[in-house]
């Protein structure tokens, strides 16, 4: 593209923009810039739109959608089985947790009774995944504020629950494992032993982070104080997770609307109170915690229940394979559900769980047919990153990476 | 009385014919309202002291097409305190999709009342960004209507490989 062209397209831009910005910024006197897409701290394919006084921010205004791939609308070309597949690679860093929100929804919209053996299971591997994210967010965030030996140990950590899903599902990330019903089949006799290996070995490392970075006034200068949102207007967002927490609120889906019977389990929710970019950190390094010991309390449970891991609705989920030898009509049920898959009732429902990021919803409506009639995922990401620009406001550019360190964004999550 | 069945006799209390039908469907209580009123629907919900629905926890639609009226814009709301949820809907014609923007009750219905024009093509009137979000600015046509087809890439085989090619807008110089 020449020059000319270059700056034509700009300035369209800035036109059809305009009501973005300050008036300064049509002067000159401040500098529009883009951030991103590529660019490393931005965490994916996040373009930042900031218009800059010397290094201040003044606005900084999010583009997104680069990472647009049409989930929505390919499931609903899909039966309800099939367009599971497509939920793994929503939010990557959690994809047990959008397996689960998305079978919570078929479950609730088909009225189907999951068995206790399989809520255990998908309570422990939710919250896996919760510590796997937050780990992959501890090494990027920190990295983002120029700490950048904690990268590559986070990840080591995140590797061996990496195994551990490799182990039960056959894939590290793309697990598909939880399916409408329960989960895809019983997990193999070394992943109990497997996950008390990892949950006796995760805690020095964390207090090895926390020893590195809580009390690091470097850290502390370059957080506290930074990305301020209070209670008030974190509801009015309707910011979820550590974000909103870290304001002060109490509020994790976990404790008020339980699902897979969070409420048997002991656990605290880790709260903060200047909705600061460190306390969005430090609650973070809390749930990790918390997370293990709700993993602890749901082993020493699968140690005692036993039983099947998917339902006995046989128009729901597939016979065992066993049975398929000998039973016609377990037969005639693989045939149909792998071929046409299951009818849904006309009806809608919304489902919402806890993902690491925050509330993770599912609006599902079916049509009497085997596709969904509409699937929507309100991410907490894209929910999440639209007080950026008040959040960044009157703060340095350096900062900004911080803030959106801070409110950890996904971006499949954001543009599905 | 829990607090949903008091919801829907204020809202029926104030707002009468504008509140067009109340359903249950597994535990979950929809409000179908008349889009003319969508915008004090949702600001007495959010305002009223003793409701206190001040939390939009999802915005999104669907479309029914072929019927009429086609598209449903549909409000999740939480009272946070409790919590108690309740969903609001609104029927959209599709000769005329328009409907009052809620983002002056609610800010955070900002990207999300652009998504649901982006992907339905439903416009929100007073709206402070009217803008697509995820699909790019020249894109044309809305593609979560499902008159919308969906699209798909030809298999390239070495016997019709240059005819794919020709076809596939790549940059131009």
């Amino acid at each position: 593209m020449s020059a000319q062209a270059e700056t034509e397209l700009l300035d369209t831009t800035l036109d059809e923009l305009k009501h973005l910005f300050s008036p300064r910024a049509h002067s000159g006197e401040t500098v529009v810039l883009n951030m991103g897409p590529q660019h490393p701290s931005t965490h994916g394919v996040l373009r930042l739109i900031v218009e800059l006084d010397g290094e201040i921010i003044i606005n900084a205004v999010p583009d997104i959608g680069f990472l647009h791939t049409g989930v929505e609308k390919n499931m609903e070309a899909k039966t309800f089985l099939k367009a599971l597949v497509m939920t793994d690679r929503l939010d990557y860093l959690n994809n047990m947790g959008n397996n689960l929100t998305y079978c919570l929804a078929i479950e609730k919209l088909m009225d189907v009774k999951v068995p206790p053996r399989a809520q255990i299971l998908r309570v422990i591997l939710a919250e896996l995944q919760r510590i796997g994210s937050h780990l992959v967010w501890l090494g990027t965030h920190s990295t983002d504020i120029a700490s950048q030996s904690i990268l590559f140990y986070c990840f080591r950590e995140r590797e061996k629950i990496m195994d551990i899903f490799e182990m039960i599902s056959g894939q590290r990330m793309m697990t598909s494992y939880i399916r409408p019903g329960g989960v895809w089949r019983d997990v193999p006799a070394d992943f109990i032993p497997a996950v008390r290996d990892f949950l006796a070995y995760l805690p020095p490392h964390l207090d090895d982070y926390e020893a590195l970075l809580t009390n690091n006034p470097i850290w502390i200068d370059r957080t506290k104080g930074i990305g301020v949102i209070n209670a008030e207007d974190a509801l009015a967002w309707a910011l979820t997770g550590p974000s909103l927490r870290g304001s002060g609120v109490n509020f994790d889906i976990r404790k008020v609307m339980p699902y897979c019977g969070y409420e048997e389990y002991d656990f605290e929710v880790p709260l903060g109170q200047n909705g600061d970019v460190y306390d969005r950190y430090y609650i973070r390094m809390l749930e990790f915690r918390q997370s293990m010991r709700i993993v602890e309390q749901a082993l020493a449970k699968l140690e005692k229940a036993k039983g099947p891991v998917i339902t006995n609705d046989r128009k729901v989920a597939p016979p065992p394979r066993s049975e398929i030898g000998v039973s016609m009509e377990a037969l005639i049920h693989h045939f149909k559900l792998w071929t046409e898959g299951f009818n849904a009732p006309k009806g809608e429902v919304y489902v919402a769980t806890e993902s690491p990021r925050g509330e993770l919803g599912v609006f599902l409506a079916g049509n009497g047919g085997p596709k969904p009639h509409r699937v929507h995922f309100r991410t907490p990401s894209f929910v999440n990153l639209q007080p950026l620009n008040e959040m960044s406001k009157n703060h340095y550019v350096a900062d900004a990476v911080g803030i959106i360190g801070s409110i950890d964004i996904v971006l499949g999550d954001v543009d599905r | 009385m829990t607090h949903i069945e008091k919801t829907i006799a204020a809202l029926k209390e104030k707002f009468g014919g504008n509140i067009v039908d109340v359903t249950e469907f597994r535990g979950e209580t929809t409000i179908v309202v008349d889009k003319v009123a969508i915008l004090e629907v949702v600001r007495f919900l959010k305002e009223a002291p003793d409701l206190r629905y001040t939390f939009l926890a999802n915005l999104t639609a669907f479309d029914d097409w072929p019927e009429e009226p086609r598209f449903n814009v549909v409000y999740q709301l939480r009272e946070m305190t409790l919590p108690a949820n309740i969903r609001l809907k609104c029927r959209v014609a599709g000769d005329d999709p328009q409907i009052a923007s809620v983002v002056e009750v609610f800010r955070n219905a900002n990207w999300h009342e652009r998504e649901v024009y982006d992907m339905f093509g439903v416009t929100f009137t007073g709206h402070p960004d009217h803008r697509r979000i995820l699909m790019p600015a020249d894109w044309q046509g809305h593609p979560l209507r499902k008159d919308y087809p969906l699209g798909y890439e030809e298999v390239e085989f070495t016997f019709n490989f240059k005819e794919i090619e020709k076809k596939k807008p790549y940059a131009k110089e």
